[in-house]
């Protein structure tokens, strides 16, 4: 799985954070998400697909396989 | 088993029904009859409101995702075609400054990031100690006190109040005047000419410490407006109304889930004891979206104008044209929850639409789901015993404010 973030799309709601925080953190001062890990292994999948599902902005795209 | 079976059948998808629908007085925490048999009947329809006008409202979970990503719908409140909630609200749009609340992108983006600071899922977690310490307190002196009591006075409200002054930096000897002044702005019943004076000192109060924190910085809110309005990122006035706005936004629906959410986990006993008897923090955070879910309190959904014609299920939403979108509906929709008139505090819950969707999506919503999480993870452990002190039909509930509510909530132990 390949995650891509749309930065300037994201609205810094932290749902990305909340649901898998390995993979996503956000920056201290305006809250705009950090994808830390472009390629989660597997344990992570779940929560990823979590936060493209939450994600209030559609900024998260999961590429699988 | 279903909590809806009994409730009533409106035959609103007949005819042009008027908005907002009503809600059956035997299924007080349903969502109206009409809107459910709307999404099934016809998901995208015209519906008449208060000034006559005929906007679309939108009942499906999917729909309602896929049009408030879209950027051609618009939450601009200056546009003639926009479905204002109530003559109030039509009046003051005119006046009102262009905030994160009436713009959109890229202005509503660049507005959202100057106040998402505080917001930040790692910063808002660092004040779990303090609304902790809040609650505790609280119970204390409720358990004090008598019984029965309104728990509304005694903890819904004071809860949210307080957590937002400790936020904003308000100091300690304040909060009284913090308190009773945002419940007076709040209280609808009110004289308008008492909740605007009020109303009025708060700003004043607001920015005097402003102000203060601007030549005398700590670590809270205004601390921080105050540095982003020295470095000319935002104007004073802009961040006085922010905490104002913070303080309305967040103050009665916050309080709302406390009570409310307490009458419906009073009335599922199985559910409360879930709840009550967990010693897991997940259990409780989906417990606090499941109810969120649920109850689906901002009864006057979400409102938008269409800024060019969108096609979506078989219709055509033309430029100009306004949308309601109704978030219980949409909770409610059996294709997004199954049995989604269960309250089920273990089913997976975070998919719902209560805070909205989209990029106004509620700014606060990781705090007030974490002041959530320590009331239902608190108050029925300390109080096994709570109970209602009335009967559910004695219960007077608010159908015309924004948020769905109960007017007091009787409980004793
Ligand atoms: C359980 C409690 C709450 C509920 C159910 C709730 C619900 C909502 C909803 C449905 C919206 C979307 C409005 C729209 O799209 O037009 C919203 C927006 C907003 N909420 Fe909340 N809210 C809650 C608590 C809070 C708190 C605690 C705060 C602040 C500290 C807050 C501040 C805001 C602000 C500023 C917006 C506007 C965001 C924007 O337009 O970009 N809310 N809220
Ligand atoms: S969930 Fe989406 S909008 Fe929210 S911080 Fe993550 S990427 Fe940004």
């Amino acid at each position: 799985m390949r995650v891509e973030l749309d930065e300037p799309k994201c609205v810094a709601s932290g749902q990305c954070v909340m649901a898998a925080p390995e993979v996503f953190d956000q920056r201290d001062d305006d809250g705009v998400a950090i994808l830390l890990d472009e390629h989660p292994v597997s344990e992570l999948h779940d929560g990823v697909r979590e936060a493209a599902a939450i994600c209030p902005a559609a900024a998260i795209r999961l590429v699988e396989g | 088993m279903s909590d809806t079976l009994s409730c009533p059948v409106s035959g609103a998808a007949e005819s042009l029904p008027e908005y907002p629908l009503q809600r059956a007085a035997e299924c007080p925490l349903a969502p109206a009859p009409a809107v459910q048999e709307l999404r099934a009947a016809k998901p995208i329809t015209k519906v008449r409101i208060w000034n006559g006008s005929t906007p679309w409202l939108v009942t499906r979970h999917a729909d309602q995702r896929t049009l408030l990503t879209d950027p051609r719908v618009s939450d601009d409140d200056l546009d003639p075609g926009f479905p204002y909630v109530n003559a109030h609200r039509a009046e003051i749009a005119p006046v009102t400054p262009r905030l994160i609340t009436n713009t959109d992108a890229p202005e509503h983006t660049r507005l959202r990031r100057t106040v998402n600071g505080p917001f930040v899922v790692k910063r808002i977690e660092k004040a779990r100690p303090a609304i902790q310490k809040i609650v505790d307190d609280l119970i204390d002196t409720m358990l004090d006190g008598p019984n029965p009591v309104d728990l509304l006075t005694a903890l819904a409200l004071p809860v949210p109040s307080l957590v937002i002054a400790e936020l904003l930096g308000v100091p300690y000897k304040d909060h009284d005047f913090f308190q009773s002044s945002s419940s007076l702005v709040l209280d609808s019943t009110a004289p308008p000419e008492k909740a605007r004076e009020v109303s009025g000192a708060l700003s004043a109060y607001l920015d005097n410490l402003l102000g203060e924190k601007m030549t005398d910085p700590g670590e809270d809110v205004l601390s921080e407006m105050g540095g982003r309005v020295k470095a000319g990122e935002m104007t004073r006035t802009e961040a006085v109304h922010m905490g104002v706005a913070m303080l309305i936004a967040g103050h009665e629906t916050t309080a709302t889930m406390i009570s409310l959410g307490t009458l419906a986990l009073l009335q599922h006993p199985d559910q409360l004891a879930v709840v009550r008897e967990t010693e897991d923090p997940k259990v409780i955070a989906n417990a606090v979206d499941e109810v969120l879910r649920y109850l689906s309190i901002v009864q006057t959904g979400v409102r938008r104008v269409v800024k060019e014609d969108i096609e979506i299920g078989g219709v055509v939403i033309r430029a100009g044209e306004g949308i309601i979108f109704d978030l219980h509906a949409a909770n409610w929709d059996p294709e997004a929850f199954p049995e989604a008139d269960r309250l089920d505090v273990r089913r997976p819950a975070r998919t719902h639409q209560a805070f909205g969707y989209g990029p106004h999506q509620c700014l606060g919503q990781n705090l007030a789901r974490l002041e959530l999480q320590v009331v239902y993870g608190t108050l029925y452990r300390r109080i096994p015993t709570l109970r209602l002190a009335a009967g559910i039909e004695e219960l007077e509930f608010d159908h015309t404010g924004t948020t769905y509510g109960v007017h007091s909530l009787p409980v004793a132990w």
